[in-house]
């Protein structure tokens, strides 16, 4: 029996490297793919890749902003490098935006199982309460919850799980509804499985094709909401290094000094290609498998 | 109304000698990513002016892949890679785009296997029809649409100006297959390619399309090639027959030569493994063909059926390809199997030893008792629809099944047989009525409030392979965690009790780290019914657990379950629309029409006069694939009655072609009850009944 | 039809009465709340309890907030703190001139987004269908500042065709189309890819159905296969998916309105919001989730339109 034990793992690790072996077919996904692996690396390894401290401000650097060998991007208007910012900013956006995307996914999914399974008031419920707060335009939501909660990293990703959860919700409640009519699941009562059983061990796992998809793609969008938060000054308060911060506090010397927020423009739009063309690579994948 | 076999005489008359189609060593491969799959090797055969031949094997075999082929349709992957395919004496190959398209749905068409997604969902029917003689025949729309007309009336479809003006989804099942025939033939094609035009319709409807097939096809003298997996549905339109396996036309010829006498012996098993009416399973066991259809991407020098075939002799058959070799004494007959001459006679209906054949004497013991069972689904109303209509799925049932007996429920879809699998097994309770199981009222309870014991004496085998198992989850864990739940067992006797369940299942230990999507479909369902053995149940329920698999997979299939049955004394209720398969496994039968029993008895009684006109309908438009054996058939016509409707008289009034007046439709049937226990539901005497049915039989 | 459009009609007012207290509760549940954001972060408890008690504001909240939503009702819908007037003098023009971006870009991306949506998926896996793929994968992903920073830079400083501020004000150098092109090209840029990528998906998933098996196989070209049966199929899913790109351009331009400082809808409830002027933030979001909902069964009633399968059930 062992020996099965052992065929079982080599059997699972062997899934996970044909997938990975598959994702190298598909071109846009490996680019998409090393985009991301990039900024990763980078936000790992920010304290040693940055040249200076992200906040320190170069008084002489003020008077030619200019990219030069010593600011090899150039300094802002308070006279920060922009490489050491952009660097330090990778950091706090690839923390905020996957912990705040696996929260609304914790959210989602909950609500979408349980509203997909127990139907009737449960999913009245919760489904009308997903509706409402998606005819919210997500932008307005996010401006109304951090009015009310005020800008920090907490508030972001409780804003985000707010946005973002509705959307995953119907679709975990689409899959678990049909799903449920399946006979594996029939089978499962019949032995007696609680419905917790049920809706986490029988049906959760199957949604995981279309999550896995989703949940890319949702990261990117993420990301971009993240920005567009800095840039309307409702991000992380200052003076930490946020992208979309970036550009709003230098976009109104975009005429003469552009370089300032044209770099942290770049940046953000790289790593939200990268997460977009991954998820197009793995959608490729699912559909072959 | 002629009967095919007459018409089949005067077809013989008019086979020219000019072939229609001819294949000539055609070889069709698909470009994978894991390589060229070659999926035909060398295929040849032709097809006459008015031919009827049929192309039949199990799935995997190639069959579809020939009929896309033959139009020119194989998608992006598949090519033709050698040989040619000659329609009207023209090279296929050769022809452009333009040339292609002036022939498709004009002299070359072709009808689906699901109608439904076949027709297009936003059109109506009639700019459907419309197109193709707009399209061919270069007529206005006005013209065009009276030709639709026309040939909307030719497919028996009442009321066509209306039916031009439906869309889709408002037609029956049959009723939109017609309509894809009607299309079909529209322009008088010379050649009607059909991938399994009736699979998925119900036995009667079915029928209904097969004798219309056979009479369209003298009337407009169309070739056709009808592809199917069922060989009596064959039987009914054509002359021919080519047998497919592993992409080879295994054996070929006159339709009634070959299924009398058979030779390859590939032919031989998927005959074998179909029940004959009037064989039971004291009688014998089905023999079901071993293994499976084997990877193409590996495809042997020799002969492709050697890993299954049971006269095979490695020396000869594996190491040369194979001829084909023509018969012998009879024309247009041959086989592709060098130890033809070697092979000992076929008999299509020997007797293989079962391990229980004596007859038990009745047990009398009662595992289950349905007491006057109704099921009515009432929709709940909503503020601006308060009262939907109700549903009535199941109205007065009374049967019981007893200890180590198998009762059949048979009927076609709607009449309420799977409803009735839902209450027994609590995932729907009962609107009235009992259900005793054992010593329980269970009707009332639902799956989640029953207790430990009564959960254990219930278990169900499902219909569809493919969601019985959780797709996430390996075959072990699967089997174990059925065995912990039902019999509350530690972990690790668990694993070995799992292991002793796949053995039962003729399973090997290996599967226990198997996904579902590795599994073929019988092997699926073996593991599905290891499952539900987990509890050692009193009752199993088995609704139609073969029917999505292959004859010789089929066979195995209830092979395994009347052995188990035997060893385990459990109680079966088995729901199927397979008459055959009922005849051969059944001890008692129920038949049900629009959530009634019409008639039940056991098997003898209810295979034999008097029947209940439904009864016997169903049993002339069951299919049988045995010469001679054809019954003159009753054509049912309408479609099954909305289970929303009141009916205060016989269910089956509105389409009994016995109906004896306005009684039949105003006053519910009495049931007459014979001293044996047969029960019919009908007005007319069982006296009378008998003497119409044996009159038709006749 | 028509029982359908009762129910929508009652989902909506359900839902508008449910926004409108999620909103209410939200900024006005607190009597304090009001009175302290009114007066700013250096009022003594004492000033903020007079004016409390001089607004009425330490009634009850149910009192308060029917009271609020008849006055909405009746029209009138607050005094703005932050533009010094009341809310209904400045909310319409603001709409106005969003409306005026939106439909433009609107106009632009319903039939670009068809024909690019249907070119790549009536055959999967050409060249063409790459192509358009991933240019529609890229802008979309590239953030709505960050597209307008990247316009501006080639446009309006290295290019100087276009003004980098549209203010929407005549007489200066630009005239108002030429303010108009940068927002609306921003807006197209960013929403457009997604719209393309649903209308291909639905297209994709049409030519693989049996009954596009049945047209070709009938001897219909390959034209008249991809618009006689295939575009109408692939529109009953894609419409939902174009009309909800009405919210988008209504509500979600607040981003363009604020790099171009246009003097439009978003741009006024971000302002508000950013200096906590209550009711025009209030009143901007009703009108916004108003929209929205008649938005979606809009395109309800175009679904059961173009579906057959539920206008003749």
């Amino acid at each position: 029996m062992a020996q099965a034990e052992q065929a079982l793992k080599v059997k699972s690790s062997g899934r996970f490297w044909r997938r990975l072996k598959l994702l190298t077919e598909s071109p846009i996904g490996v680019a998409g793919a090393m985009l991301v692996l990039f900024w990763v690396f980078v936000a790992i390894f920010a304290p040693w890749l940055a040249p200076y401290d992200p906040n320190a401000n170069n008084y002489e650097a003020l008077a030619d902003p200019l990219p030069n060998d010593m600011f090899l991007l150039g300094t802002d208007n308070q006279g920060r490098d922009i490489l050491s910012r952009i660097i330090w900013g990778s950091r706090t956006v690839l923390i905020v935006a996957p912990v705040a995307t696996f929260c609304a996914y914790v959210v989602g999914c909950i609500l979408g199982l349980l509203s997909g399974y127990y139907r009737g008031w449960v999913d009245s419920v919760i489904s009308r309460l997903a509706d409402i707060l998606l005819s919210f335009p997500a932008i307005v939501l996010y401006i109304l919850i951090i009015m009310r909660l005020g800008p920090s990293a907490i508030n972001v990703i409780v804003a985000v799980i707010f946005v973002a959860s509705p959307q995953i919700i119907r679709i975990v409640r689409g899959i678990t509804l049909e799903q449920r009519e399946l006979d594996y699941v029939t089978a499962a009562k019949m032995r007696g499985e609680s419905a917790i059983y049920i809706m986490l061990v029988e049906i959760l796992p199957n949604t995981r094709g279309p999550l896995i998809v989703d949940s890319c793609l949702r990261m990117g969008y993420t990301t971009i909401q993240i920005g567009v938060l800095g840039f309307l000054g409702l991000g992380l308060p200052p003076p930490d290094p946020d992208w979309g911060g970036m550009v709003q506090e230098t976009y109104s010397m975009m005429s003469t000094w552009p370089h300032m927020s044209l770099y942290p423009a770049i940046a953000i739009s790289s790593l939200v290609v990268g997460f977009s063309l991954l998820a197009d690579g793995l959608r490729e994948i699912s559909l072959r498998d | 109304m002629s009967s095919p076999a007459t018409l089949r005489k005067t077809a013989a008359v008019t086979v020219a000698a000019k072939p229609i189609l001819e294949l000539r060593d055609v070889k069709i491969s698909y470009i994978t990513r894991a390589g060229r799959i070659d999926v035909v090797p060398a295929l040849s055969f032709s097809l006459a002016k008015g031919e009827a031949l049929g192309l039949v094997g199990e799935s995997g075999c190639g069959k579809s892949t020939v009929a896309y082929a033959i139009m020119k349709y194989l998608g992006g992957a598949g090519r033709i890679t050698n040989g040619q395919i000659l329609f009207n004496g023209q090279d296929m190959a050769s022809m452009s785009e333009d040339q292609l398209r002036q022939i498709r749905g004009s002299k070359l068409a072709m009808v689906y296997q699901d109608p439904m997604s076949s027709l297009n969902p936003t059109m109506r029917i009639g700019r459907q029809l419309e197109e193709v003689p707009m399209l061919h025949m270069k007529v206005g729309r006005e013209e065009a649409r009276q030709r639709a007309i026309r040939f909307l009336g030719e497919v028996n479809l009442p009321d066509p100006e209306l039916i031009m003006e439906r869309y889709p989804h408002q037609l029956s099942g049959g009723q939109q297959q017609r309509v894809v025939i009607a299309m079909a033939l529209m322009a008088e094609p010379d050649l009607l390619v059909m991938d399994e035009p009736t699979t998925g319709l119900d036995v009667t409807v079915e029928a209904a399309v097969l004798d219309l097939v056979a009479q369209l096809r003298h009337k407009h003298d169309t070739a056709i090639i009808f592809i199917s997996h069922n060989l009596g549905t064959v039987l009914r339109v054509c002359d021919r027959v080519g047998v497919m396996y592993f992409g080879e036309l295994v054996e070929e010829g006159p339709i009634k030569e070959v299924f009398a006498n058979p030779r390859h012996p590939y032919t031989r098993g998927l005959l074998d493994s179909i029940p004959t009416m009037g064989a039971d399973k004291h009688s014998r066991r089905l023999s079901p063909i071993a293994g499976q259809v084997p990877s193409a991407l590996a495809r042997p020098v020799g002969c492709g059926f050697a890993s299954r075939c049971s006269f095979c002799e490695p020396a000869t058959c594996t190491t040369v390809p194979i001829p084909t070799i023509a018969i012998p004494g009879e024309a247009r007959h041959q086989a592709k199997c060098v130890r033809l001459s070697e092979l000992p006679p076929h008999r299509r209906f020997q007797v293989v030893p079962g391990e229980a054949t004596a007859e038990i004497a009745k047990s009398g013991e009662t595992v289950l008792g349905i007491d006057h069972l109704y099921k009515i689904y009432r929709p709940s109303g909503t503020i601006f629809d308060s009262k939907p209509a109700e549903v009535r799925a199941l109205t007065d049932i009374e049967l019981s099944a007893e200890r180590g007996r198998t009762l059949a429920i048979v009927g076609e879809s709607g009449c309420g047989k799977s409803s009735l699998a839902k209450v027994l097994t609590g995932i729907e309770v009962a609107t009235q009525g009992k259900v005793k199981l054992i010593d329980w009222e269970i009707g009332h309870v639902p799956v989640e409030k029953r207790n430990q014991a009564q959960k254990k004496s219930i278990q169900m085998v499902f219909q569809n392979p493919d969601s019985t198992l959780n797709p996430s989850h390996t075959v072990g864990f699967a089997i174990r965690r059925a065995l912990q739940r039902l019999r509350g067992i530690s972990a690790s006797q668990a694993k070995t009790q799992a292991a002793e369940l796949l053995r039962l299942v003729n399973l090997p230990m290996e599967f226990v780290n198997r996904r579902p999507r590795q599994l073929s479909g019988g092997q699926k369902q073996r593991v599905a019914i290891a499952r539900a053995l987990a509890g050692d149940p009193a009752l199993i329920i088995a609704d139609e657990p073969v029917s999505a698999l292959d004859v010789s997979v089929q066979a195995a299939i209830i092979n395994l379950l009347i052995d188990l049955q035997d060893k385990r004394d459990a109680t079966l209720v088995f729901i199927s629309h397979d008459l055959s398969v009922v005849r051969f496994l059944a001890d008692h039968v129920a038949v049900m029409y629009l959530g009634r029993v019409v008639e039940y008895g056991t098997v003898e009684q209810v295979y034999a006069p008097p029947y209940h006109p439904y009864t016997e309908a169903l049993l002339s438009a069951a299919p049988v694939a045995e010469v001679g054996k054809e019954r003159e058939r009753i054509i049912l016509e309408g479609t099954i009655p909305s289970a929303t409707k009141q009916i205060p008289g016989c269910p089956f009034a509105s389409r009994c072609p016995r109906k004896i007046g306005s009684i039949c439709d105003d006053q519910p049937p009495p049931e007459h009850v014979t001293q044996q226990g047969h029960r019919i539901a009908c007005h007319i005497p069982l006296g009378d009944l008998a003497k119409l049915n044996t009159r038709a039989a006749e | 039809m028509g029982a359908f459009a009762a129910r929508r009609l009652a989902a909506l007012i359900i839902t508008m009465m449910v926004v409108s207290m999620l909103i209410f509760a939200a900024f006005e549940w607190t009597p304090g709340q009001v009175a302290s954001k009114m007066l700013g972060p250096f009022a003594t408890p004492e000033q903020v309890e007079l004016l409390t008690e001089q607004m009425g504001l330490n009634r009850p909240a149910p009192v308060r907030y029917i009271e609020w939503v008849g006055n909405v009702l009746k029209g009138d819908l607050g005094y703005s703190t932050y533009f010094k007037t009341d809310v209904n003098n400045i909310i319409w023009d603001r709409l106005g001139n969003t409306l005026l971006l939106a439909s433009i870009a609107f106009a632009i991306i319903v039939p670009c987004s068809i024909i690019f949506g249907v070119a790549a998926g009536m055959r999967e896996g050409s060249k063409l269908d790459r192509t358009i793929s991933v240019l529609s994968i890229v802008t979309t992903s590239v953030p709505e500042f960050a597209s307008g920073v990247f316009l501006a830079t080639i446009f309006v400083i290295i290019l100087e065709w276009l003004p980098g501020a549209s203010t929407l004000e005549s007489g200066g150098d630009w005239s108002i189309a030429s303010q108009l092109v940068l927002p609306v090209a921003v807006m197209v840029l960013f929403d457009l890819g997604y719209v393309v990528r649903m209308v291909r998906a639905a297209m994709v998933d049409v030519m693989m159905k049996p009954y596009i098996r049945t047209a070709v196989l009938k001897g219909l070209g390959f034209r008249k296969v991809v618009l006689g049966h295939a575009l109408r199929n692939a529109m009953v899913v894609s419409l939902t998916v174009i009309l909800l790109q009405i919210n988008y351009l209504v509500a979600g331009v607040v981003v363009v309105e604020t790099i171009f400082a246009y003097p439009g809808f978003g741009h006024m409830i971000l302002e508000s919001a950013l200096s906590k002027d209550t009711a025009t933030v209030e009143a901007a979001t009703l009108i916004i989730v108003l929209i929205v909902v008649i938005t979606q069964i809009a395109g309800d009633l175009g679904y059961m339109w173009l579906n057959p399968r539920i206008r003749f059930k």
